[in-house]
């Protein structure tokens, strides 16, 4: 089985794997590149390699200037600096003009733990789903994070993937499938259906199991791309599963609760629950600590859905 | 307090650094070990400040817009007894209300939540506006990092502060010459920033960063009808040798032999 290692590994790996395929993708990063990782590809590739410093803004705007010149360039800093701080950089000079830039922002969600709130973006999704034309990948573990990049390249316009801090297991298979919005079904139940996104995917195949041991049958859904959002499947989820559940380390505000909960509107006779940040901020607080005080756990993941059923 | 106090005082603060940072395994030692000084010619010199009455409307403001460096902050509001000495061990833990950044709702004392950096001198200026506007007599102090600087803002908080002749406002510049990938002018030169302070309006001096009394003077004698910007030369990790001007110590956490090295020479170098 390949080795568990923080996701921002996986992803300054594949930048440089990518790097060596292809000359046109150039990296940008905003003192962080020990951080996010982007020290991998800067190590192997200084020429292609731009640090901007603590100027997130320029970046982006700079980044609009690779992508209009023919190169693809790869931005990474924190999350919510990227998507925050930068927000109307990116709208404005690279998701309108449709360019060609790929994000790959770091540290999101309440995993970064004792940074605390202010580090915590639980937005981010919530942000780039509102732009039109923006792709959106939440990779769950080290395999699909790699796919994605290799993913995002491949596609024309701007695309965002999410990158998570703590070190993560394997969970997926050199062999599964990574199509840009296509979901990926790990596991068959009919009583309730557990869509899950990035780091959650792990602990809904857990609940998945206690369930299956308490003779209740449940689906796994694993939804690495948030957009385009793959609506056929939760729509037949909708049709053989009694319930269903959304788990993510974000907002339930804005991301995939919503996402399926705009597409389960109008629906009729499935019940449905959203577990994710129930709109409060993060704090300080080890990331195992925190998951379990915002209801982000296996267990919790089980309640809900044996609670749906009852 | 006498110099040899503060000398002493500025040990013990930086021991309190070390034992909560080892404890938590998180968080910033190189920028706290470096703003020091500042913090503390500002809290036991300068600002006027009652921790008996954090929310006291009358106090001088006081925004670590580099908020990471915030354990500082933290060693010296709990000596100032702004709360308890004993919270400091629980930094960065679940339900402390010590957070990784400032956070002004959960800590008396914080007069700005911070951590994204750039952020915090706008706030001075606002608050330094609003002091105007209200015709109050309170100061607005902003401790930036130099890395920070490079943040655009920060230039749009200067220019509005000279427009305003806010001569109640000082930026304080720890000005260690490193960040986190590397030193200032690897990552993103800052060319002569006290040549561009000045060019923005600012009244300018430069300051040893260590040395209170010379910080005390620098930052509480301010020019009528302009800001003031003080350029603190300091050294990041200081008092810790093996962290100094080192930028692999801004955000490392230590182990149990660094921890001891560390406490060694902060505790054993004065007095025996
Ligand atoms: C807007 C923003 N971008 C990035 C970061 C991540 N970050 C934290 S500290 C730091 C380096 C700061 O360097 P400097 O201002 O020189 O601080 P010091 O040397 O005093 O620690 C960075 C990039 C941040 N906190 N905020
Ligand atoms: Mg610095």
């Amino acid at each position: 089985m390949a080795e568990s290692k923080s996701l921002r590994v996986a992803y300054g790996e594949a930048l440089a794997e990518l790097g060596a395929h292809d000359d046109k993708v150039v990296v940008l990063d905003a003192d962080l590149s020990h951080a996010t990782m982007t020290s991998i590809f800067a190590a192997k590739y200084p020429e292609r390699f731009f640090n901007f410093g603590l100027a997130e803004a320029n970046m982006m705007g700079a980044a609009a200037g690779f992508a209009h010149s023919g190169l693809i360039p790869f931005v990474s800093t924190f999350a919510l600096f990227g998507t925050g701080r930068a927000y109307e950089q990116i709208r404005n000079s690279i998701a309108y003009p449709k360019a060609n830039v790929k994000f790959g922002l770091s540290h999101s969600g309440l995993s970064v733990g004792e940074d605390g709130g202010s580090h915590q973006s639980i937005e981010d999704i919530a942000l780039m789903r509102v732009l039109p034309g923006m792709t959106i990948f939440v990779p769950c573990d080290p395999l699909e994070t790699k796919k994605a990049v290799f993913a995002a390249a491949a596609i024309d316009g701007p695309v965002y993937i999410r990158v998570a801090r703590p070190v993560v297991e394997v969970i997926t298979s050199e062999d599964a499938p990574f199509i840009p919005g296509v979901a990926n079904v790990l596991r068959g139940g009919a009583d309730v259906c557990i869509i899950a996104t990035g780091l959650m995917v792990k602990d809904a195949l857990v609940a998945a199991d206690a369930l299956a041991a308490k003779g209740v049958g449940a689906s796994v859904v694993n939804m690495h791309t948030i957009k385009p959002f793959d609506a056929d499947c939760v729509l037949r989820m909708a049709r053989t599963c009694k319930a269903i559940v959304t788990v993510e380390e974000h907002s339930v505000i804005g991301g995939l609760g919503s996402a399926v909960a705009e597409v389960l509107a109008g629906q009729s006779g499935v019940k449905f629950a959203r577990i994710g940040i129930q709109d409060t901020f993060g704090r300080s607080g080890k990331p195992a600590d925190l998951f379990k005080a915002y209801g982000l756990t296996a267990e919790d993941i089980e309640r809900q859905c044996l609670a749906l059923l009852s | 307090m006498d110099t040899n106090g503060l000398l002493e005082k500025a040990r013990a603060m930086r021991a309190d650094i070390i034992e909560m940072l080892y404890r938590c395994q998180s968080g910033h030692p190189g920028g706290s070990l470096s703003c020091v000084e500042i913090l503390m010619a500002l809290y036991y010199k300068v600002a006027n400040v009652d921790p008996a009455q954090p929310d006291w409307d009358q106090r001088d403001r006081i925004v670590l817009s580099k908020g990471h460096g915030c354990p500082a902050l933290y060693a010296i509001l709990a000596d100032r007894g702004f709360f308890p000495r004993e919270d400091l061990w629980r930094l960065r833990q679940i339900d402390s209300h010590l957070q990784g950044h400032p956070d002004m709702r959960k800590t008396p004392g914080i007069d700005c939540s911070t951590g994204s950096l750039g952020q915090g001198v706008s706030v001075a200026v606002g608050m330094a506006l609003a002091a105007k506007y209200k015709k109050a007599h309170y100061r607005v102090y902003a401790i930036l990092g130099d890395g920070e600087i490079q943040e655009g803002m920060v230039w749009e908080a200067a220019m509005s502060a000279a427009h305003y002749k806010l001569d109640n406002l000082v930026f304080i510049l720890d000005h260690n010459g490193l960040q986190i990938d590397g030193t200032n002018d690897q990552v993103m030169s800052l060319g002569d920033i006290v040549a561009k302070f000045r060019a923005f309006g600012f009244a300018c001096r430069e300051v040893d960063g260590h040395d209170i009394e010379e910080l005390a003077n620098a930052i509480s004698s301010p020019e009528v009808g302009r800001p003031l910007f003080v350029l603190a030369e300091t050294v990041k990790g200081k008092g810790v040798s093996f962290m100094e001007h080192n930028a692999g110590w801004h955000g490392k956490p230590m182990n149990a032999q660094e921890y001891a090295a560390a406490m060694a020479e902060l505790k054993g170098t004065h007095h025996g």
